[in-house]
């Protein structure tokens, strides 16, 4: 069971998410997660008075289903499929955490000083996770798609106009990594 | 109902991202400390895999699986959109550490916090809607 609770190695993972996104195209569908936050905002009926949530969002329904799956794969990895070993991440990197007072993982996918229990009760983290949404959510859109949308379904399909997007996707998170982080946790 | 594949197809994919670690927070942001290859092997080697596939589709002009020709839209034509929202994505990608997808299997693994996040993201599809129609595309 090891090979399976151990962190899952970057070319298996990697080949395994491509194949979802060809699953999905012999499907006669498109790879792309992020759609599915419009079909939320258009389920409550908005699209009455914005138009851009005025479409056959219906059609999309297979796309929620998509959805509803990956959060139950993530139950069962995270619940079943674990392990002491997980999020064995680099050194340096933990030392570069420390610097910014965010503890190191210890098989944690996620800090607790970011998404713990305790930040219902931080209006500053709370903010902070609500701002981080935002930008994703207006990106995503603005640029049409997102990691599986344009840096998988796009590059896999020599997309000029995803290839922009993707060098976006970096330079923005290498502009919140080396320069914002470093305001918000002094 | 034929949407037990869909299920299916997604459930593979939260089980993939969750234990290929790339929901984790630290894992992004390792990758913009450019301290692993981890990352970076993951959607290379999910690019490669696509680019084989999507080659083999439409050299042998393969059907789907009602029969039909498969055929892969190519992304409307553009410039500042992308750079800009792909660059306004990448900040939040970065700060929270999580896309669209990972938002979801976070959920579902039970990070109650997340949910802050998809409200966000919620919001700002939103806010997007609203006023497309001034911004450049």
């Amino acid at each position: 069971m090891e090979f399976i609770t151990n962190t899952w190695h970057w070319s298996i993972s990697g080949f395994l998410i491509g194949l979802v996104m060809l699953s999905l195209i012999y499907f006669g569908k498109v790879f792309g997660m992020s759609s599915n936050l419009r079909s939320l905002c258009s389920m409550t009926g908005i699209g009455k008075r914005v138009p851009f949530f005025d479409w056959d969002w219906k059609s999309q329904r297979w796309n929620l289903v998509v959805v509803a799956g990956t959060m139950l794969g993530g139950y069962v990895a995270t619940h079943f499929l674990s392990s002491d070993s997980n999020v064995a991440i680099n050194e340096i990197t933990i030392q570069k955490l420390q610097n910014i007072g965010i503890e190191a993982p210890n098989s944690k996918l996620l800090p607790d000083s970011l998404f713990g229990k305790n930040v219902f009760e931080s209006p500053k983290m709370i903010l902070f996770l609500l701002i981080g949404g935002l930008l994703i959510g207006f990106g995503s859109r603005y640029a049409g798609g997102c990691t599986s949308g344009h840096a998988i379904s796009g590059l896999s399909n020599f997309q000029l106009p995803s290839l922009k997007a993707v060098i976006g996707f970096f330079v923005g998170g290498l502009i919140m990594v080396n320069f914002i982080f470093p305001l918000i946790f002094k | 109902m034929n949407l037990i594949k869909y299920l299916l197809v997604g459930f593979i994919f939260g089980v993939v991202l969750t234990k290929a670690e790339a929901v984790s927070w630290y894992r992004i942001y390792e990758m913009f400390q450019f301290d692993s290859f981890h990352m970076y092997g993951i959607i290379m080697t999910a690019i490669a895999t696509g680019v084989v596939g999507i080659q083999i589709i439409k050299r042998k002009k393969l059907n789907d699986i009602k029969g039909l020709p498969i055929e892969i839209l190519d992304k409307e034509k553009g410039t500042f959109r992308y750079w800009i929202g792909g660059l306004i994505f990448g900040l939040g990608w970065a700060m929270v550490g999580a896309c669209p997808g990972p938002i979801f299997i976070l959920i579902g693994a039970g990070f109650i916090s997340v949910g802050i996040v998809l409200i966000g993201a919620l919001l700002g599809t939103f806010f997007y809607g609203l006023i497309k129609d001034k911004l450049p595309h």
